[in-house]
């Protein structure tokens, strides 16, 4: 299910799966506000330069475009950058595509700290604000391999989804041979044993690294993967959580709000006791910096996740 | 099922039979919102003339089969002027007449705002600012899919002051959607009263934005049948009607008084609108004009 390291870099693997998508089902359709170069939709513009529809600066018009598409019988996927999806045109998301339950495809790039361009950039707090749109389903992929196979899966169903981009070079973290993404459900990616990370998006491979750096101190430390924020698979949070001693849920979004809100409220539904940690970011807007810097800084490394789980733990 | 085939806007004879729908499309109105002793009848009557041109006239529409492929759409942005699009889908047959006497009542589907559960209706309406764009992509797809089928989207002189109608006026231009005609409805109203923030000159702007624009009495059905006519004239270019609307059409009480956007009627006053409106109506014309 995991795939070796080091890991393959795989070059926009939104775009080419896009094109793959595109070639079987001529209903596809893509739409960017002016961002398609950096949302990887430049394949599908070269394979299919007739269906893709660039909107300009208008985010809004993006999703109320893409609505009266999805409601004329094509499939549209459509990009911008996750602060302007959720901040800006939140209500066109929510009313515009989410109250008719219309299959469009949101695809929003530069999730947490994946840009150094600060707060106005930084979508640190979107799948929290998404999750809260009825009907809209909500995904963060951690890798190339589930990207490509999100793609497959949001066109397969019938309503609105939200989904993280990563773009460019894309780590291949999971193994196509024995991975397979389906909406609403987790996955054990390493049983735990004294501590658990519970993880989503590009957090998945960090807790995969953090579990091997704790293990050669001695820690066994397991990975459940929640690439869907909703539908949220509570069993399996629930069931992995009583499994362990200890529960540390990384995500690359502020925790208030985030997985992290979601994991407590589960667990303290079920029953179940396991304390938290929570690794994510604060709420409040995130400085400019350069990524690297920005995310040692907030915690987001892999080295600051073993810290977070030897003070834990 | 109405043909849109025809080569001249309209014979006198068919303007008289418009005249005598849209009178029946205002008794529509009537009998929903004295029903109810509220709701959004001003807007209402003010639009019923353009309701009976679109549906009785200029638009390819099959009551019996309101998600036909080949349709003309006709989206309401304004999803509060419901009750006008409640009596064009009664009067055409889409829905039956014993249900008008529900409006806004709890598990209606005549809601006092549009939902596009009940059939006949193209969009969710009411979140001001929505139905443009969302005629924009159904403009779009129909011309991706070489469908001839035409976008007819109502929307209003406040909706002007929403920044995602500018977002989509620029967008139709930029795609060339000479399939989409826009209506927009000038009666001069809007929540907080007279129209707060000028929109004027109304058609300036969107000819500013590379549209065809006319500008008519919105109350006039000749005029209206005129200019439907005239929304395909340009290929490549999209086409809006400036309607000066008068609320409250065809009540004068009503043309004098309800400058409001929200009309709440006490219950005495009911007769003397029926009264008005019949008189009307049996003039000569019979037009309630």
């Amino acid at each position: 299910m995991i795939a070796p390291t080091p890991r393959a870099v795989i070059d926009a693997p939104f775009g080419h799966a896009l094109v793959a998508l595109g070639t079987r089902r001529p209903d596809v359709v893509a739409l960017s506000a002016d961002l398609s170069k950096y949302t990887d939709l430049i394949p599908f513009i070269k394979a299919f330069p007739k269906r893709f529809f660039n909107v300009g600066m208008a985010e809004q018009n993006l999703f109320a475009m893409s609505a009266g598409m999805a409601r004329t019988g094509l499939l549209p996927f459509c990009t911008t950058y996750g602060v302007f999806a959720t901040r800006r045109a939140y209500d066109f998301m929510a009313i515009g595509c989410a109250h008719s339950r219309l299959p469009v495809k949101i695809f929003a790039g530069l999730p947490g700290l994946t840009t150094g361009y600060g707060g106005t950039h930084q979508a640190t707090e979107d799948t929290g604000l998404a999750r809260l749109v009825p009907d809209l389903v909500v995904i963060d992929p951690c890798d190339a391999t589930e990207i490509a196979q999100v793609v497959e899966a949001v066109a397969e169903y019938p309503g609105p989804v939200y989904v993280r981009l990563l773009r460019a070079g894309v780590p291949a973290v999971l193994d196509p041979a024995g991975y397979r993404f389906v909406i609403g459900k987790a996955t054990v990616l390493k049983q735990g044993g004294d501590l658990g990370f519970i993880s989503t998006g590009f957090m998945t491979e960090r807790a995969l690294d953090a579990c091997a750096e704790l293990a050669r101190a001695g820690t066994a430390a397991g990975v459940l993967h929640v690439p869907t924020l909703k539908p949220l698979d509570t069993e399996a949070i629930a069931r992995f959580a009583a499994g362990v001693r200890h529960v540390l849920v990384a995500e690359n979004h502020v925790s208030s709000g985030g997985l992290a809100s979601q994991v407590a409220e589960v667990l303290h539904g079920a029953g179940v006791g396991t304390p938290i940690t929570r690794i994510g970011l604060p709420d409040r807007f995130i400085e400019c910096g350069s990524v690297p810097t920005l995310q040692q800084r907030y915690g987001l490394t892999v080295d600051r996740m073993v810290a977070a789980a030897q003070t834990a733990y | 099922m109405n043909d849109s085939s025809h080569t001249e806007p309209a014979t006198a004879a068919e303007l008289s039979e418009l005249r005598s729908r849209a009178t029946r499309l205002r008794r529509h109105m009537l009998t929903m919102a004295s029903g109810r002793g509220q709701g959004y009848l001003g807007q209402g009557l003010g639009i019923a003339d353009l309701m009976a041109a679109l549906y009785f006239h200029e638009m390819k529409y099959d009551p019996q089969n309101p998600k036909a492929p080949g349709r003309d759409r006709f989206v309401m942005s304004t999803g509060h002027y419901s009750i006008a699009l409640w009596a064009a889908l009664v009067e055409a047959g889409t829905l039956p007449a014993a249900e008008l006497s529900t409006y806004g009542a709890d598990d209606s589907r005549l809601e006092m705002s549009t939902l596009d559960t009940t059939p006949g209706v193209e969009i969710i309406g009411g979140s001001l600012g929505h139905g443009l764009g969302q005629a924009a992509g159904i403009a779009l797809a129909l011309k991706t899919q070489g469908s001839s089928a035409r976008v007819f989207v109502e929307l209003s002189d406040g909706e002007m002051q929403e920044g995602s109608t500018w977002e989509a006026a620029m967008a139709i231009s930029h795609f060339g959607l000479d399939n989409l005609v826009a209506l927009v409805d000038c009666n001069g109203i809007q929540a907080d009263g007279p129209i707060v923030m000028r929109v004027e000159p109304v058609a300036d702007k969107w000819r500013a934005f590379g549209w065809e624009a006319r500008d008519i009495d919105g109350n006039d059905i000749a005029a209206i049948v005129d200019s439907l006519h005239w929304g395909r004239a340009t290929a490549g270019v999209p086409h809006v009607i400036v309607l000066r609307t008068t609320p409250g059409k065809g009540i004068p009480t009503l043309e004098r008084r309800e400058k409001a956007h929200f009309v709440r009627i006490e219950s005495s006053d009911w007769a003397q609108f029926e009264r008005e409106f019949e008189a009307l109506s049996k003039a000569p014309g019979g037009d309630a004009r």
